[in-house]
């Protein structure tokens, strides 16, 4: 294989697929957080044994976080379209596969930061109540400070698996690496472009994992 | 000075089969500035007792009198005022581990809404008088067990409380730091005037700083009284028990007096052939 009339052929493709996956990773991943986190806590503090408890509230909360994650993305991708179409004016491009990835990760992210918050050791809140700590406090400067870690470890999976969900969303005119990937390696059989896709990502994917870990490892206080 | 009446706690109410009295009938009066014990063995409900006066849980009967005033119904910012009041120490110590030792002792002036500086300025002297203000920017995991409760101790006096409760706040450490810590608490309580309730299942430690001390057995008290005339004359099976006068079984009772269910289980224990070959009937 020829490198230099490859990349001269394709390099701007690649490159612009590239760039357009790690935005709408990270767009997504950010606007899942957003969505995610809330409801995450709310799921945790109105269980039975939480600090708030309200079982009406768990319940539904826990239905919607369900079905989000009961709905394969491919499937979610296409169905939802007239709402994205809503949301943004388009199903086409980098903004139409964000409102689907978001959608799609954002219950994913409340299970995970349920998960993180759920390993605070039940005394500590304990502690944090005898202090006169109002909910809001506990939930603030205990629940999620004391699971920062956890939470950090839980994001670099979430943005993994969008990098993957993001590939899909090529699929239906979202452009980005999983669109190059499609329509040149697989309908017009070019393998070396195939390759160079999947060894971006690989790539990207490492990093992202080692930036992770070795963030979580800074900020965990624990085992020093 | 804290006035219980007539508490029951009862878990599980309505449920015939999880129905569990933790508390029946609690009776106590702690007076200002004393070192209160309570003494039982695990799982007598000293734990859900201590928790009943700061309100982590909440009587199912009778009501917690604190310097005069009725707090049992006490809701939002009462609650958290009574609290600010009321410090609280914990058998593993309960330090917030992503904080600093300063963090933590910060914590419940943080809460309250105190300046910043202020704060801090106050949270050196605490640890200045537990000995360990050289250790303000260490994390808890850097500290050994004594040491993480001594911060724990600066911790629950930082909002001034004139009580505090101590829940088996020694029972993870050895010998001799448990000495220190217990040291500690009598500084606390002499110096700054504070009135301690322990709970503990050593008599070793109530004899070394309570001036009175309750026995607590399946969740009633058993026996009350000055700490020096309940070890020197012990009225109640619990208390010999704990202090290793005579032999109690799981339920209370003077070992020799075999209920149905004892006299079953020794004779098996006495022949375990018969009872295995029992067992190989039954299946």
């Amino acid at each position: 294989m020829d490198f230099n009339a490859f990349f001269a052929q394709y390099g701007a493709l690649l490159a612009q697929g590239t760039w357009d996956t790690i935005v709408m990773t990270v767009l997504s991943t950010l606007f899942a957080y957003v969505l995610g986190i809330p409801l995450g806590v709310l799921v945790t503090i109105t269980a039975d044994d939480g600090l708030w408890p309200h079982k009406a509230c768990n319940r539904i909360l826990g239905w919607i976080v369900n079905i989000g994650r009961s709905i394969p993305f491919i499937i979610l991708l296409v169905a939802i379209i007239p709402f994205t179409r809503f949301v943004v004016g388009t199903s086409l491009g980098v903004p139409g596969a964000i409102v689907p990835l978001v959608v799609s990760a954002a219950p994913f992210v409340a299970r995970m930061v349920e998960q993180s918050l759920r390993e605070i050791d039940g005394s500590l809140i304990e502690a944090a109540q005898s202090m006169g700590a109002s909910t809001w406090q506990i939930v603030w400067k205990v629940y999620l400070k004391e699971s920062v870690p956890s939470l950090v470890r839980g994001a670099s999976i979430v943005f993994i698996t969008l990098f993957g969900y993001a590939a899909m969303a090529g699929t239906v005119g979202a452009g980005g690496l999983g669109d190059i990937a499609i329509r040149y390696g697989y309908q017009r059989y070019q393998t070396d472009v195939m390759i160079v896709t999947i060894i971006i990502l690989i790539v990207l994917v490492q990093i992202v994992q080692s930036i992770g870990d070795v963030t979580a490892r800074k900020l965990d206080k624990r085992n020093r | 000075m804290i006035k219980i009446e007539h508490l029951y706690k009862t878990y599980h109410a309505d449920d015939p089969e999880r129905r569990h009295e933790a508390l029946k009938d609690i009776n106590l009066t702690i007076d200002d500035g004393e070192v209160y014990g309570i003494i039982g063995e695990s799982g007598a409900g000293k734990s859900t007792l201590v928790r009943n006066i700061n309100l982590l849980e909440r009587p199912t009967e009778g009501t917690i009198v604190i310097d005069g005033k009725d707090v049992t119904d006490y809701k939002g910012k009462q609650l958290l005022d009574l609290r600010k009041n009321i410090g609280m120490i914990f058998q593993h110590f309960s330090l917030f581990a992503q904080r600093t030792v300063l963090g933590n002792v910060m914590f419940p002036m943080e809460v309250q809404g105190k300046k910043k500086d202020e704060a801090e300025k106050r949270a050196l002297e605490l640890l200045d008088m537990v000995g360990l203000a050289d250790r303000a920017d260490n994390y808890p995991s850097q500290l050994s067990g004594g040491q993480q409760q001594r911060v724990a101790i600066a911790r629950a006096l930082a909002n001034e409380p004139t009580i505090m409760l101590c829940d088996e706040a020694t029972s993870a450490l050895d010998t001799m730091t448990t000495k220190q810590i217990l040291k500690l608490l009598h500084r606390v309580n002499k110096e700054l005037g504070v009135t301690i309730v322990l709970i503990t299942h050593s008599m070793t430690v109530a004899e070394a700083i309570c001036d009175r001390v309750a026995v607590i057995e399946n969740g009633s008290i058993v026996e009350e009284g000055p700490t020096k005339e309940v070890f020197a004359n012990p009225q109640s099976h619990m208390a010999r028990a704990l202090l290793g006068l005579e032999d109690v079984d799981e339920d209370g009772r003077p070992v020799g007096e075999l209920d149905e269910f004892d006299a079953e289980m020794s004779r098996e224990f006495a022949a375990p052939h018969a009872a295995s070959a029992a067992e190989g009937k039954a299946e």
